[in-house]
């Protein structure tokens, strides 16, 4: 289910390094708790984010949630689509409906965040509440 | 499940069922409700094409009889219950002296001296106090009884509805007619089958022992299987009724919010004699409201929510009471009480969104009207 080459944050990010760059998204737990997404706010190119912070928001039919970013760094790109087609959240979270890309300012960050198998525990974990 | 302050949720009879359908439970006025099944978007789509089916059964539902029936509704509320004929239905609200609603309702006339009236959830303690506490007369006059434990509810909306109603009851339904009601077997049970909703759509609303939930739910479904009848849940029922402006108590209206600020002034009969809070409400036609509820399509990227801040163009200040993305009309839309004298379709109003102003324009209300049947005569 959740990809092993990505981190996982605590509230439902998840993030895929590669070298000194690495994409963002949300969880398919987040859209699942969501429900339909349709509005996307994202940072423009160039703007630096600060690990922890909100970026942006993704909003369901019912609902507005902050996005945080797992880790400080450059926005690099912004998903094109997703725009004007917020649906890719819900249907590929993993994939298509990735969100921004960064490049990395400490790479050390990421040592901080859960592997996919800890994040499963934690939603399980969360689920008992 | 509990709720902040730790006490249990209640549940609808149909509980199990729905999560065995995959629904999404939420609080919602003290019940745990299902909020979604298959996705608010393909629920709403369903029953503005073709069909969906609500467990309603937390709605509350009073029932006031007795030979000083009538006189006690008529004191208690806006509309004029003289002119119901037996198995009419008429949408009304409970008043305060101020002019605002202790809540909106639903009256069916069952019997001369007969009334069987459907609440909000979150209210149904609050009116049946209400009711009661204004009741002068004893027992056997007027008998004022909390009936809502008894009671499923469920709605069945949408243009395929009465395809969908016909296979499983011999009521005659081409005969009911929008907002009537009448004693009908549905799914093998019997109870009280009205054709009402809250979707703006045709539809019906069956009123039934509590005990036969699974029984009509599934036959229902299952009926409506061809038709392409799928359950939907308050997330739906919600954007359905934004679409079409019905007001939900708690975000339209409430104890500081007038009938006729709220647009409500077409359930006030001021004719019918005196009833609690007429005074208020003729001086406020007289003195003019303070403010207005109206209607608005984001103009600019960006979703209006409940609470958010309003700015007209005189710089007015206002707030959303609903705001949604439209799923049939696939826009922004919300409602907002704004000053009166910025209220008009076509003028600008700016919506504070997380600290940006956002712009918005004024649009005439319903957002949505769905398209006349001929076949219904309503």
């Amino acid at each position: 289910m959740y990809p092993e080459e990505f981190l996982y944050t605590q509230d439902h990010e998840w993030i895929r390094v590669d070298g000194n760059t690495a994409s963002v998204g949300i969880t398919d737990h987040a859209q699942k708790e969501l429900g339909d997404i349709v509005f996307v706010e994202l940072p423009q190119v160039g703007a630096h984010l600060t690990a922890k912070e909100s970026f942006g928001t993704v909003e369901s039919v019912k609902a507005v949630a902050d996005i945080y970013s797992p880790v400080t760094g450059e926005v690099i790109a912004v998903n094109p689509k997703i725009q004007n087609a917020p649906e890719l959240v819900n249907s590929d979270p993993h994939g298509e409906g990735w969100l921004i890309q960064l490049e990395l300012k400490d790479r050390s960050e990421t040592d901080r965040l859960m592997s996919a198998e800890e994040y499963e525990a934690y939603l399980k974990g969360g689920a008992a509440h | 499940m509990a709720t902040s302050t730790g006490i249990a949720l209640k549940r609808t009879a149909l509980y199990a069922a729905h999560r065995e359908a995959g629904a999404r439970m939420v609080e919602f006025g003290g019940w745990e409700m299902p909020v979604e099944y298959s996705g608010i978007i393909e629920e709403h789509l369903a029953v503005r094409t073709r069909a969906g089916l609500f467990d309603v059964s937390h709605m509350g539902e009073i029932e006031v009889r007795g030979p000083r029936a009538l006189a006690l509704l008529q004191h208690l509320t806006s509309n004029d219950v003289s002119r119901l004929k037996i198995y009419q239905a008429q949408y009304s609200a409970l008043m305060y002296p101020q002019g605002s609603a202790v809540d909106d309702c639903v009256i069916h006339r069952l019997g001369e001296d007969h009334f069987f009236i459907c609440v909000n959830a979150a209210n149904t303690e609050k009116d049946f106090e209400y009711i009661r506490s204004h009741n002068p007369c004893d027992a056997s006059e007027v008998r004022v009884r909390n009936v809502s434990a008894e009671y499923s509810q469920l709605a069945l909306q949408g243009p395929a509805s009465t395809t969908i109603l016909s296979k499983v009851t011999d009521a005659r339904l081409a005969e009911l007619k929008y907002y009537w009601c009448c004693p009908a077997s549905c799914c093998g049970v019997d109870g009280l089958l009205a054709r009402t909703g809250y979707t703006g759509e045709d539809g019906f609303e069956f009123y039934f022992s509590s005990s036969e939930s699974e029984k009509v739910w599934r036959t229902l479904l299952e009926a409506g299987q061809s038709e392409g009848l799928i359950p939907a849940g308050l997330g739906a029922r919600n954007t359905l009724r934004l679409e079409v402006a019905y007001p939900l108590y708690g975000h339209e209206l409430d104890a500081e919010t007038t009938l006729l600020e709220a647009n409500l002034g077409w359930i006030c009969n001021f004719e019918k004699g005196p009833f609690i809070g007429r005074e208020s409400l003729l001086e406020e036609k007289r003195q003019g409201v303070r403010k207005k509820l109206v209607g608005f399509e984001m103009a600019e990227r960006g979703i209006a929510r409940d609470g958010y801040s309003v700015l007209t163009e005189s710089k007015g200040q206002g707030r959303v009471t609903s705001g949604s993305y439209a799923p049939y009309l696939k826009k922004n839309i919300g409602l907002a009480y704004i000053p009166p004298e910025d209220a008009e379709p076509g003028r600008n109003l700016e919506i504070e969104i997380r600290g940006k102003r956002v712009r918005a324009q004024q649009v005439a209300l319903p957002f949505y009207k769905r398209p006349r049947n001929p076949k219904i005569n309503d």
